[in-house]
């Protein structure tokens, strides 16, 4: 049957006469293998005729992306069928953000960053100060035991946290993957927490099945990722079937959590008030080699190659995938004309304390670092460790009417 | 998304069972029919362009319900989707459109000299009339799965015909990515300009792709004949004026429509359309006539008489707020309109229009004067 139809369907001006012969005369359930029609619709529409308008765009991906490079990768799929154009969707439909130059790609699995470097590797270079993945190899290191000074002045540092997300080799990612894919995700990962212990020891809580009381408890208590509602997720495809295997787990003491299949299969935070930054990120190391070893146990494991180091869903995260910071009170100095400069130079990025999307309320700032792959896990929490404390050192001066310095900027990876 | 979908293959290697949409707290259309077994049947079909199962139901799994209305919860990629999923859709259809059946022929009237009456609407209550429907050229996606190329072929066509457009109907293309800001508010204040998508329904199921991309409006230079070109469908077509002359406006929609269909059949493109279905749009709650007649009226009293609902029902309207489907009506100026759109003809839906929200007005009135509108409760029609 297939034969004979695509013996007849061999031009557009055919199908049209099909197609007014009645539409079940077109089509009475074309089995998936019959490509004929996808293919005489490329022919009809070049990639010329596809090439997004991207003149008021200002993201990584509209930077980078030019018609020969979208000529070139149009008709290519990953291993998982996943194509550039779902690739970029999020960066065609979202011209730009407020407060931060966005990404505008996110990846379908582990082989869209291959099958796509054209476009790919120079989004890597923009977005990570020059980072070369074709030549460059980025560091891993989870030694906590490596950092000194991690313990801030709590009559500045309120809390202190740290993030990362990691996603299981062999399932789509967020963007791409099946609900059956999603559930998937969910069950290794339960299954693997489920084996913590002690202090790690604790609860899944699944989105369908948590109560709004829960739900809200967890949201005030800053454990909770938000309904998807920013664009740049839902333009994405990441919010498909929510809430159906999404949930967090936490341990009993609220100092360790994972995200399942948010932006990534999972987010992974460790997080207590105060500013004992050292046993955060020690907590933080252990519980991520603990998970590691429990996927590892059930024939899982996490991608992760030495150019990009722990692959996540959106570039921005590749490397170290490590947001450090904390929220720090800074009623002078962040008044003060000399703070992004300062910030600047450290490497240093600040937000509200709602997280990327707001803005601070009163002296308050979310500080954590900028960058994300090229430096390893302990280089990246030092930095923030030093940079935090030279900030307090400032507000300190500047209460006592002394005056400060903007550091001198601090040196990229080795190229 | 376009070009085909072979990411369908791979859901293949899980059971229909682990790829089942949770729909427990669910309530469209496509939750009420879809069952395991009918997942199961079709997940492993696609239309000639590469449209799944999935592709139809996501707006629906995404989208448990809705706090005014019972929403549909699936849409068409193409016109074959209809033939393809006939198991899922037929009984949609028949759910959504009281009891039509696949074997059921749909009439297509566009001769406004069979609508009688409709000129005398009272303007002290009827503040503007207005008749919309939506047109699919047929041989391209629709707007949930086309890609940029067919979105901008839709676009270019368009604006040829309507270009050809003379007389009273004369008149211009804004396409929205040129538009001004000032331009665009106009036109929203206007009621003219379709919504920048934010309703979760539309977003969904991939309609808001590439905005504001290929889209735009085109309308006369009278201001009472629109073309809303790629939001919901290929075309909306609107015809509307302040006041309550429904005849006039129904009279310019036929003559309008009827003209852009030949500019569009001289090119060689003609509308989806098929003699069960009528004419063919993305929305399964579209099809038939898609058309919607309505007014802007003001019912104070009627509205808060405890028998308003049934009354609407009983007359086969539907009531709205004036900011459109997704608002609440203000100072008691209500948007009333027909409620069906397939099994009856444009001319028999706008008549009903007509004919409801005369003795709407005339149950007002008795209602101001205090006395009592028991005499004229209408029967079922």
């Amino acid at each position: 049957m297939a034969g004979s139809f695509a013996k007849v369907m061999s031009g557009r001006t055919t199908g049209l006469l099909m197609a007014s012969l009645g539409a079940s005369a077109v089509a009475t359930g074309y089995l998936l293998s019959d490509t004929v029609a996808a293919d005489e619709k490329r022919k009809l529409y070049p990639p010329s005729a596809d090439f997004p308008d991207l003149r008021k765009h200002n993201n990584c991906m509209a930077s980078a992306l030019t018609p020969a490079i979208y000529a070139k990768l149009r008709d290519k799929l990953t291993p998982n069928n996943w194509s550039l154009d779902q690739c970029i969707q999020t960066g065609v439909d979202n011209p730009g953000h407020p407060f931060i130059k966005t990404v505008g790609m996110v990846a379908g699995d582990e082989e869209s960053y291959e099958v796509f470097a054209e476009i790919f590797d120079p989004v890597i270079k923009d977005r990570h100060n020059g980072y070369d993945p074709k030549i460059m190899k980025h560091p891993t290191d989870l030694d906590a035991s490596k950092i000194t000074s991690g313990m801030f002045d709590e009559n500045y540092v309120l809390s202190s946290r740290v993030r990362t997300g990691r996603s299981i080799r062999g399932l789509s990612l967020p963007p791409a993957c099946s609900r059956a894919e999603r559930r998937e995700v969910e069950r290794v990962v339960v299954q693997a927490l489920a084996g913590l212990k002690e202090d790690l020891a604790g609860r899944y809580y699944s989105l369908t099945e948590m109560t709004e009381q829960e739900q809200q408890r967890l949201i005030d208590d800053h454990f909770l990722f938000d309904k998807p509602v920013s664009p740049l997720l839902t333009c994405a495809f990441m919010a498909r079937d929510w809430p159906d295997a999404r949930g967090i787990w936490h341990n009993n003491e609220k100092t360790f959590l994972i995200w399942i299949n948010e932006e990534d299969h999972t987010r992974v935070i460790s997080m207590e008030k105060g500013g004992n930054m050292k046993r955060v990120f020690e907590r933080f190391c252990r519980g991520l080699k603990q998970v590691e070893t429990l996927i590892q146990e059930r024939g899982w494991e996490f991608m992760w190659n030495e150019h990009l180091g722990y692959v996540l869903t959106c570039p921005s995260n590749l490397g170290t995938g490590l947001r450090a910071g904390v929220h720090v009170r800074l009623p002078k100095l962040s008044k003060d004309p000399r703070f992004s400069k300062i910030l600047d130079n450290l490497r240093l990025q600040k937000r509200g304390t709602g997280g990327v999307d707001t803005a601070a309320v009163g002296d308050t700032f979310d500080i954590s670092n900028l960058d994300r792959l090229g430096k390893s896990e302990v280089e990246l929490v030092q930095l923030v460790v030093d940079g935090v404390n030279y900030l307090i050192e400032c507000e300190k001066k500047l209460e006592k009417g002394q005056d400060i310095k903007i550091p001198a900027p601090i040196q990229q990876f080795k190229k | 998304m376009p070009f085909g979908n072979t990411h369908n293959q791979l859901k293949m290697n899980y059971s229909a069972e682990q790829e089942y949409p949770d729909l427990t707290k669910h309530n469209n259309h496509m939750a009420k029919v879809l069952t395991p077994e009918m997942y199961a049947n079709l997940r492993d079909k696609q239309t000639p362009s590469g449209f799944t199962l999935d592709d139809v139901i996501q707006t629906g799994v995404d989208n448990p319900g809705h706090p005014f209305i019972m929403t549909v919860g699936c849409v068409a990629g193409d016109e074959e989707t209809y033939d393809v999923f006939k198991d899922l859709l037929d009984p949609v259809i028949e759910d959504r459109h009281g009891g039509y059946k696949p074997s059921d022929k749909h009439k297509t009237d566009l001769n406004p000299d069979n609508l009688k009456g409709g000129d005398d609407l009272d303007p002290n209550y009827v503040l503007s009339s207005r008749v919309r429907t939506g047109r699919s050229i047929r041989g391209f996606c629709l707007p949930p799965h086309c890609s940029r190329g067919e979105r901008r072929g839709i676009e270019s066509l368009s604006v040829e015909a309507l270009g050809a457009l003379g007389g009273d109907l004369k008149g211009k293309y804004y396409a929205l990515k040129d538009m001004t800001d000032d331009e665009q508010q106009q036109l929203i204040d206007d009621h003219f300009l379709f919504d920048k998508p934010v309703s979760p329904l539309l977003l969904a199921s991939g309609m808001a792709r590439d905005w504001p991309d290929a889209r735009g409006i085109w309308h006369n230079n009278n201001k009472t004949f629109l073309v809303w070109v790629n939001e919901e469908d290929h075309l909306r077509v609107i015809s509307m004026q302040k006041g309550g002359n429904m005849k006039e406006v129904f009279n310019r929609f036929c003559t309008g429509l009827t003209k852009i269909e030949e500019l569009f059949k001289a090119k060689g493109h003609e509308f989806m359309w098929n003699e069960h279905l009528g004419y063919v749009l993305t929305c399964p709650s579209n099809l038939g006539t898609g058309l919607r007649g309505g007014v802007h009226v003001k019912l104070p009293n009627v509205s808060k008489h405890e028998k308003f609902g049934e009354i609407l029902k009983r007359l086969r309207l539907q009531k709205r707020g004036t900011g459109g489907v997704d608002t609440a009506a203000v100072g008691g100026v209500f948007d009333i309109s027909n409620a069906d759109r397939l099994g009856f003809s444009e001319v028999e839906l706008v008549q009903m229009v007509v004919d409801g929200v005369k003795l709407l007005v005339e149950m007002e009135k008795r209602l101001e004067a205090g006395q009592s509108i028991d005499g004229l409760m209408p029967e079922q029609k």
